[in-house]
């Protein structure tokens, strides 16, 4: 699979090394791949030149961390934070660290989620973007630590910060104290928040279960990508709950902007140009600076 | 007589043939004192020996014993001039969650919990104590009167989970959970969270970012239920009582990862065979707790909640050459 392939070139990034967009963007090695959607067949370069969003029926696939610094920020200048942190095995779960471990070489992450400094269209901002082909984008104590102190340090360079979710929820190995990372980021937030900064959520297929009920849905403004899977609870236990048949579009980004539940929703393709724009607009107004 | 759980029997069983001895014992005239004396001796070695050996699993059935003490019933042992308040001003009013002003020793303060119910008809009204959106926005909107008013803030936890439902959904489960641990995160007056039941999930900790956080010897928190935790991990939710010894959800577990300050000791066998004591425990325990809180400045008590949950994960963190 395309995506899987890609996910190779993410080899471990030194802190502070320059990423190279053109290696980012190279070659994979699989030449053609079928939309999930549509079923329609493209070559995976043509897919990879169109932000990895189907041509066709505009289906999004699920990018890595590392693709979306590649489409987002402004060439060279994302300084990635935290790579020295490793997870630990609190609840003694056997193989735990084995999988992190499969994953970790996989992704080229330490733990599910990149965090950062680099400028988007020459805004400065600091960015954290879950990877859900790590452990589903799961949080647990590492991911939790990482939002935590790219939020700390946006507040203390009075920047704003700017996440790209996508997570199945909690990291169920690490037991409650996965839960209280939800609680952890949270304050971290409302500190940033407090100082006058913005902080722009983006929910990304998919964002769940914890997640979506922490950072994700704090946004000044909550953000998502047409057709990304949003919501609390999953659409199984729903339905043997509620017992009676769920909405096709359930959950959808689409579902929850006509609840009210969302600000917008931007396609990939002006994903960059929307992001700069929102925070251009904040500087003139609100941003302090003490 | 409230009904008996598994792990318990030898000691349900042994009060009963005391019981029956002692009628015995009158209508015939005999002298039985000595052998009840010794059979009451034996089942205080019993009580004593079971109530202090309680698994995960005994705990977690304690914790859901459907005569379990409730907000309510802790709220009227506890405090004095209760008034119920309720709905979020802008959907509905949410009966999985009660809320309200009182009085706590001669303090005024905002009292919180979720409710669950005791017979089905109540369970089926207050939807089994697993609030909806509006429950956790009526619960913030009382936690800003209570800022407003300088007056302390105490949640009960006990709910299985936020409810998982379509209109839930809809109306934005999570941002509700999500505004609740955010805005908890600022509040200018002491908050104090204990749970007297289960504490699931993030339906539990949108009542919980507080800068005190106690647990009732029996109750439990955790990510996910142990059934739940079984079927993810296992794929078998037979295997509960396993995956709740392996998530550490218990009180003691819980005191020794550090995350909560406190365990309030239950009467033998558990809240529901003695709320009266039960809820004196827990009062002083809550008096000790606003002893504390009630001398720190806003900032402090901001900050001291900023530190409480700052502070919690396990990680490795490697040397950067
Ligand atoms: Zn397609």
């Amino acid at each position: 699979m395309a995506i899987r392939s890609l996910l190779s070139i993410n080899k471990k990034k030194q802190k502070g090394v320059i990423v190279d967009r053109n290696k980012e963007n190279s070659f994979p090695a699989d030449l053609m791949t079928k939309c999930p959607e549509c079923k329609k067949i493209y070559l995976t370069k043509e897919l990879d030149n169109n932000l990895k969003v189907c041509p066709n029926c505009d289906h999004h696939y699920k990018m890595t961390a590392w693709e979306r610094v590649s489409i987002l920020m402004d060439e060279g200048t994302f300084v990635s934070f935290d790579e020295n942190l490793r997870t630990s095995n609190p609840l003694k779960f056997p193989s735990y660290l084995d999988k992190i471990e499969i994953d970790s070489h996989k992704t080229g992450l330490n733990e599910a989620v990149l965090t950062g400094m680099g400028s988007i269209d020459g805004s400065q901002v600091v960015v954290a973007i879950m990877d859900s082909h790590f452990r589903m984008g799961s949080m647990g104590s590492v991911v939790g630590e990482k939002i935590t102190r790219a939020i700390e340090k946006a507040t203390e360079y009075s920047l704003p910060f700017i996440i790209f979710t996508a997570s199945g929820g909690a990291r169920m190995q690490e037991g409650v104290i996965s839960l209280m990372q939800m609680a952890k980021t949270s304050v971290a937030l409302k500190r940033h928040s407090d100082h006058g900064l913005l902080f722009i959520s983006i929910m990304t297929h998919p964002t769940t279960g914890g997640v979506s009920a922490s950072f994700a849905s704090l946004g000044d403004l909550n953000i998502a990508e047409p057709q990304a899977l949003i919501g609390f609870a999953g659409r199984r236990v729903i339905e043997q709950t509620v017992r009676e048949k769920l909405p096709e579009d359930f959950q959808t980004a689409e579902f929850l902007l006509a609840h009210g539940q969302l600000d917008a929703i931007f396609h990939r393709k002006e994903m960059r140009d929307k992001l700069a724009t929102i925070v251009k607009l904040h500087q003139k107004g609100g941003v302090s600076n003490v | 007589m409230s009904k008996s759980l598994d792990f318990e029997e030898p000691v349900v069983k042994l009060r009963e043939k005391i019981g029956e001895l002692k009628e015995i014992a009158k209508s015939a005239e005999v002298d039985m004192s000595s052998e009840i004396e010794t059979l009451e001796t034996r089942l205080k070695q019993l009580e004593a020996k079971i109530y202090s050996n309680m698994e995960p699993w005994d705990r977690v059935q304690v914790a859901r014993h459907a005569q379990r003490p409730t907000t309510s019933d802790y709220i009227e042992e506890i405090f004095s001039d209760f008034i119920e308040l309720h709905g979020d001003r802008s959907f509905g009013d949410d009966e999985a969650i009660i809320g309200g002003i009182a009085s706590f020793e001669g303090q005024p303060i905002t009292i919180i919990g979720h409710q669950r119910g005791k017979s089905t008809k109540e369970n089926i009204r207050r939807n089994f104590g697993m609030p909806h959106p509006e429950g956790y926005r009526k619960a913030l909107r009382l936690m800003k009167q209570a800022e407003k008013f300088n007056r302390p803030i105490i949640c009960f936890i006990d709910t299985k989970g936020a409810y998982p439902g379509k209109a839930a959904e809809e109306r934005g489960q999570s941002e509700a959970i999500a505004r609740n641990l955010f805005e908890m995160a600022g509040l200018k007056v002491p908050v104090i969270s204990v749970v007297i039941g289960e504490g699931g999930s993030g339906g539990a900790l949108a009542l919980g970012v507080a800068n005190k956080i106690y647990m009732l010897e029996n109750s439990t928190y955790s990510v996910i239920s142990p059934e739940g935790a079984a079927s993810i991990l296992w794929k078998d939710a037979s295997l509960a009582k396993q995956a709740a010894e392996a998530m550490k959800i218990t009180a003691f577990d819980l005191k020794e990862m550090g995350i909560i300050d406190g365990i309030v000791n239950e009467v033998a066998g558990g809240a529901h065979r003695d709320v009266q004591a039960q809820a004196l425990e827990l009062k002083n325990c809550i008096s000790e707790a606003l002893s504390q809180l009630n001398s720190l400045s806003e900032a402090e008590l901001i900050d001291d909640r900023y530190e409480k949950f700052r502070k919690i994960g396990e990680f490795i963190e490697e040397e950067v050459n």
